[in-house]
C-alpha cells in the first residue's frame, strides 16, 4: 500500500524533500547486511510505497507541494531533479505568488477554501495513481502561516474526502526562544484543529533536534539543512518497511494502519514522540560498534525518563512501583520525574535483530492503568539495515513526552492572549476572540487527559 | 513572487530614492551574472521592450532588455527630479511616472497636503493605477519622505491617505526622516506632527530615521576608514555609506553617503522577499510580527555591519559582534537606545553565511541584557536570507519595536508646543484651503495619545510578572 506525502510550507517542503532523499539512500544501500532476496523484497516495497514509476525509469515521489509563495518549491523541485536518484513530479505542486505571512487565520480563513480545488484535485490524482492507499503522511510546522493555517485546513479536507484512508501528521515545534512572534498563537490553532481531523500527531522539537545537532552529531555550525536530514533520518526509520509480527514473511502491507493500531487506542491521546538511536556523524559511525542490550537499554530509560537524545538521560528515574496507589495526578508545575505511557511501539532494522529482548518494554509499570500491557506494547523487527547503521532502533511513543512543551506553548499564547496582543491581525481574517478560547480549551483538555495518566 | 512599487515624494524622499535604485541595481547585478531576468529583479524592476512606443511592454522571461524602476517621483519643485532624469539614471525611470511642479510646497504641510493633494489627486491616482497594472502580485508600497518639509511631509502624507483608499490590501511600508534639534526649517514641528497624525491612522509600518544618527554613523566610518590602521584593509564597496559599483560615477553628492545608509535599509528588508534562503522573511511577516496593536507600527532599525575588512577568514568572534554592534545605541537610525527600553518585538534579518546555531547563540547571549515585555518574553522573529549585500560576506538588519522611540516623539511633541502657544506662523496654514485650527489640535492629539501608550507600557517594565491565570477543565 502506498503513502502519499503532502508537504505545506517552507518548512514542509524542506524536510519532506530530506525524507525523501534519506528513503532514496537507504533503498541504494549497499549495508543492508541481509540476504539478496530480502533486500530485494524491502526495495520493492519502499519503491511501491513511496514512489510511483514513470517511463524514464526514475522513481517519482508520491508528493503533493503545497506553498503560498514561489521561491521554496522551485528550489526543491530543482534539487530533487539534480539528484539523479528520483524526483518530485513537476504538476504535483501548488503555489501561489504571496505567502500567508506568518498567520494561521490567512492561511486556513482565506488561502484554504480559496484554492480548496486546485489541492485536492492535485491529491487526489496523486491518491489515484496508488494501487492501494494506505492514507496520507503531512509536513508542516506549526509557526509559520502555511505549514500551519493551510495544513490545518487541507488536513480537514483529507478527513473528508478521504474518510477510510489513515492520516499521520508530522508537526515540527519551533525553537522556544523563538523564529516568529506569534508562533505560540499558530502553534495552539494548529493543534487544536489537527486533533480534530488526524488519526495522529507526530512531533518534532526543533530545540531537540539541534541538541542532537550539536552533541551527537558533531556539527560546528548546524543549518536548518542539518536539522532537517536528523528529522529526515528518524522518519525513514519508522517509515521504511518493516516486518510488523514475529516470523513475518512479507513486509507490513499498511505502515498507517499499523502505526495507528498500535499506538492510538484512543482518540483523546493523539501526541506522539519519536526517538531513534544511535545516532552520530558518518565519520564516527564507521568505528562504532553496539550491543542490542545496550541498545534497548538506553532506549527504555529514555522513554521512562523523557530524554530526547541518548546523551545525558537522567538514570536516577526509575517505573514506579507496581501494587502502589499511582501517585497524585502529575503537577504540571513539578518537572515530571517518570514517563507514563499510553502505548509504545518500538522498531528494530539490523543485524541479529530476531534475537533481541525487548522484555523491558513490557513491563506494566510503564503503562497506565486503563491498558493491558499486552496491547500497549509492539515491536517490529527487520532484518535489513537502515542507512548505513548496523543496527538501530526507533521509538515512537504515546505517552507525556510531549506534556510539558505543550505546556509550555499554552502558556506562553495565553499569557500574550490575555494583554490581547497581535490579536487584530487575526480577526482581519476572520478568527474572532472565541475561536481562540476554543482551541486554548480543546489544547488544556489534552494537557490534563495526558497529565491524568 | 511579488512586487513592491517606491512612490518617492519631496527632495529628501526623491533624494534617497535615487540611491535605493543605483544600489539595487548594483546588487542585482552583483547576483544575477547571466542577465537574465529572473523573479528577484521582478519585485522592484520591470523588464521592457522599449522598441516600441507608449508605456513599453513588459517581457515577463528571458534576457534583460531595459529595466525600468516600479517607482513613483513626485516633487512639487523640479530641481531634484530633473537631476535624476539627467543623470545616469534616466533609463531606469519614464517619464509617465513623473509628478512635478515648479514652486515647490515652501516648507509648508498644508500647501503639501491640502492644496496640492487636492490638485494633483487625479493624476496620482491615475500614476498609481497604471503602476500597480504592470504587477503581477502587488504586495507592498514603500513611500519615503521626509517629515520637516512641505512636499515629503504635506504631499507625502496625502499620497498614503490615497494608497489607503486605493490599494487597502497592499501593505504601506514608510520611510520617514525626521528633522534634528537644529534643524533650519523653522516650521519643520508643525510639519511633522501633522504628518505624524497621518502615519498613526494610515500607515502599516513607518522606519522613523534621523540625520543625526545618520551622520554619526557616517562620521565614524569616515575616522575608520582614514585612521590609517584599518583604512587600506577596508572593502571599499562593502561601506554602508558607498556607491561604489553603482552607475553613479561622477561626483557624490554630501548627502549620499547618508541616504546610500536608508537605501541599504529598504534593500536588506527586502532581501528575503527576493532572494532564497533557509528561513524566508517576507513583508508581510514583518508587519504581522512586530505590530502587536495598530498604532504601535514605529520601528527603530539597525544595520551592521557597516563595513568588512578585506581579509577573507571571519571568524565566528566577529560574527558575533555584528550582532552584538546590532543592539548598540550607535547603530540605531533614530538618536534611541533600545537596551535600556522596553521591547515589544525584535527582528533579526541575516543575510549571508550566517547559519541557524549562530543565530541561537547569539540571541542566548544577548537576551539577558535587553527587556522584553512581559507577553513576549522570547518574542523574535527570525530570518535567514543565503544571499549577502554587495561587499559583504555576511550582515544583519534589526528592527525592533521599543519604546526607546518615545524620546523622539516627545521631542517632537515640545517643539511643536513651543511654536503653537505663541501661534508662531501659524496664519501661512491657516490660509490654506481646507486648513483649520482644528487640524492641529487632532494633530497633537494623536501625538500625545501615541505617547500615552508608550508610557503605559513602560510603567509595566520592571514590575513584578504575574502570569495570567489558565483555564480550568472539569474532568
Amino acid at each position: 500500500m502506498s503513502v502519499v506525502t503532502v508537504q505545506l510550507g517552507q518548512c514542509g517542503n524542506q524536510i519532506g524533500h530530506e525524507v525523501f532523499n534519506a528513503i532514496c539512500s537507504d533503498f541504494h544501500s549497499t549495508h543492508g547486511l541481509c540476504s539478496k532476496k530480502e533486500n530485494e523484497s524491502y526495495q520493492e516495497a519502499c519503491k511501491e510505497r513511496f514512489f510511483s514509476e514513470e517511463k524514464t525509469g526514475v522513481p517519482v515521489a508520491r508528493a503533493v507541494l503545497i506553498d503560498m509563495e514561489p521561491k521554496v518549491i522551485s528550489q526543491t523541485l530543482s534539487m530533487a531533479a539534480r539528484s539523479g536518484c528520483w524526483k518530485y513530479d513537476h504538476q504535483s505542486h501548488f503555489c501561489q505568488k504571496q505567502g500567508s505571512g506568518n498567520n494561521w487565520a490567512n492561511g486556513y480563513s482565506v488561502h484554504g477554501p480559496r484554492h480548496k480545488d486546485a489541492i485536492m484535485n492535485l491529491v487526489q490524482k496523486e491518491a489515484e495513481k496508488c494501487d492501494r492507499l494506505s492514507g496520507f503522511f503531512t509536513v508542516m510546522s506549526m509557526a509559520g502561516g502555511t505549514g500551519s493555517g493551510m495544513g490545518a485546513f487541507v488536513t480537514q479536507c483529507l478527513r473528508d474526502a478521504f474518510p477510510a484512508s489513515f492520516i499521520l501528521n508530522q508537526v515540527v515545534w519551533p525553537y522556544g526562544t523563538g523564529e516568529v512572534i506569534v508562533q505560540n498563537y499558530n502553534s495552539v490553532l494548529t493543534l487544536s484543529h489537527l486533533y480534530q481531523s488526524s488519526d495522529a500527531l507526530l512531533v518534532h522539537e526543533n530545540d531537540a533536534i539541534h541538541k542532537i545537532c550539536a552533541q551527537l552529531m558533531n556539527i560546528k555550525q548546524i543549518s536548518f539543512r542539518d536539522v532537517n536530514r536528523v528529522i529526515a533520518h528518524q522518519l525513514g526509520s519508522v517509515f521504511q518497511p518493516t516486518h510488523t509480527s514475529e516470523g513475518a514473511v512479507r513486509y507490513s502491507r499498511n505502515p498507517l494502519g499499523d502505526l495507528m493500531e498500535s499506538l492510538v487506542p484512543h482518540p483523546e491521546f493523539k501526541m506522539l514522540g519519536l526517538r531513534n538511536i544511535p545516532q552520530m556523524s558518518e565519520n564516527s559511525l564507521a568505528y562504532s560498534t553496539f550491543t542490542w542490550p545496550g541498545l534497548i537499554k538506553h532506549l527504555r530509560q529514555m522513554l521512562i525518563a523523557n530524554a530526547k537524545m541518548e546523551e545525558g538521560i537522567n538514570w536516577q528515574v526509575r517505573p514506579p512501583l507496581s501494587g502502589l496507589p499511582v501517585s497524585q495526578k502529575c503537577c504540571l508545575s513539578r518537572a515530571p520525574h517518570f514517563n507514563t505511557s499510553i502505548a509504545n511501539l518500538v522498531i528494530l532494522r539490523g543485524k541479529d535483530v530476531q534475537s533481541v529482548d525487548v522484555g523491558g518494554f513490557r513491563d506494566a509499570a510503564l503503562y497506565t492503568s486503563w491498558l493491558n500491557p499486552q496491547d500497549a506494547f509492539n515491536v517490529w523487527k527487520t532484518p535489513r539495515a537502515f542507512n548505513k547503521y548496523e543496527k538501530s532502533a526507533a521509538l515512537v511513543s504515546n505517552s507525556q513526552f510531549l506534556l510539558k512543551p505543550l505546556d509550555d506553548i499554552v502558556g506562553k499564547a495565553w499569557n500574550m492572549f490575555a494583554s490581547k496582543a497581535y490579536v487584530h491581525q487575526y480577526t482581519k481574517f476572520g478568527i474572532e476572540e472565541e475561536d481562540f478560547l476554543d482551541c486554548f480549551t480543546a489544547l488544556e483538555q489534552v494537557l490534563s487527559s495526558y497529565a491524568s495518566l | 513572487m511579488t512586487q513592491s512599487v517606491v512612490v518617492q515624494v519631496g527632495q529628501c524622499g526623491n533624494q534617497i530614492g535615487c540611491r535605493f535604485w543605483d544600489l539595487a541595481l548594483r546588487e542585482h547585478a552583483a547576483v544575477n551574472q547571466k542577465g537574465i531576468y529572473d523573479e528577484a529583479l521582478s519585485s522592484f524592476f520591470r523588464n521592457v521592450d522599449t522598441r516600441t512606443d507608449g508605456d513599453g511592454i513588459d517581457i515577463y522571461k528571458g534576457k534583460i532588455c531595459s529595466l525600468k524602476a516600479r517607482a513613483l517621483l513626485i516633487d512639487m519643485e523640479e530641481g531634484v527630479v530633473n537631476e535624476i532624469l539627467q543623470g545616469p539614471l534616466r533609463d531606469v525611470f519614464d517619464s509617465k511616472q513623473l509628478i512635478t511642479d515648479v514652486s515647490g510646497s515652501g516648507n509648508n504641510w498644508a500647501v503639501g497636503h491640502k492644496l496640492y493633494g487636492c490638485q494633483y489627486w487625479e493624476n496620482i491616482v491615475e500614476k498609481l493605477r497604471r503602476t500597480a497594472e504592470h504587477c503581477d502580485c502587488l504586495q507592498c508600497f514603500f513611500v519615503i519622505h521626509s517629515m520637516g518639509g512641505g512636499t515629503g511631509s504635506g504631499l507625502g502624507t496625502f499620497v498614503l491617505n490615497v494608497l489607503e483608499d486605493e490599494f487597502p490590501e497592499v501593505y504601506r511600508f514608510v520611510t520617514s526622516v525626521y528633522p534634528s534639534g537644529e534643524d533650519d526649517v523653522v516650521t519643520s514641528p508643525y510639519n511633522s506632527v501633522l504628518a505624524m497624525k497621518e502615519l498613526n491612522e494610515h500607515a502599516d509600518c513607518v522606519l522613523p530615521i534621523e540625520n543625526e544618527s545618520l551622520f554619526n554613523i557616517v562620521s565614524k566610518i569616515h575616522q575608520m576608514t582614514n585612521s590609517g590602521k584599518l583604512g587600506s584593509t577596508v572593502k571599499q564597496n562593502s561601506l554602508i555609506t558607498s556607491s561604489a559599483g553603482g552607475i553613479r560615477t561622477d561626483q557624490a553628492k554630501p548627502f549620499d553617503a547618508m541616504n546610500n545608509i536608508v537605501a541599504n535599509l529598504l534593500l536588506n528588508l527586502t532581501s528575503s522577499a527576493r532572494f532564497e534562503g533557509s528561513l524566508n522573511m517576507d513583508l508581510n511577516e514583518i508587519s504581522m510580527n512586530l505590530v502587536p496593536f495598530p498604532q504601535l507600527h514605529y520601528l527603530v532599525s539597525s544595520l551592521t555591519p557597516l563595513y568588512t575588512l578585506a581579509d577573507v577568514n571571519v571568524p565566528s568572534r566577529r560574527l558575533d559582534q555584528m550582532f552584538s554592534d546590532a543592539f548598540s545605541k550607535d547603530h540605531q537610525l533614530i538618536q534611541a537606545d533600545p537596551k535600556h527600553s522596553l521591547y515589544l518585538a525584535c527582528a533579526l534579518l541575516v543575510r549571508g553565511n550566517v547559519q541557524v546555531s549562530d543565530l541561537r547563540r547569539n540571541i542566548e547571549r544577548l537576551k539577558p541584557s535587553l527587556q522584553f515585555v512581559s507577553w513576549n518574553q522570547e518574542g523574535w522573529k527570525t530570518g535567514l536570507c543565503s544571499v549577502p549585500p554587495v561587499g559583504h560576506s555576511h550582515s544583519l538588519l534589526a528592527l525592533a519595536n521599543n519604546t526607546c522611540v518615545k524620546p523622539t516623539f516627545m521631542e517632537l511633541k515640545d517643539r511643536f508646543m513651543k511654536l503653537y502657544k505663541k501661534k508662531a506662523h501659524l496664519h501661512h496654514y491657516l490660509h490654506v484651503d481646507g486648513m483649520e485650527q482644528s487640524c492641529f489640535s487632532e494633530a497633537i492629539s494623536s501625538l500625545t495619545d501615541l505617547i500615552e501608550e508608550y508610557n503605559q507600557l513602560d510603567v509595566s517594565k520592571g514590575g513584578p510578572r504575574t502570569d495570567p491565570p489558565r483555564l480550568k477543565i472539569a474532568m
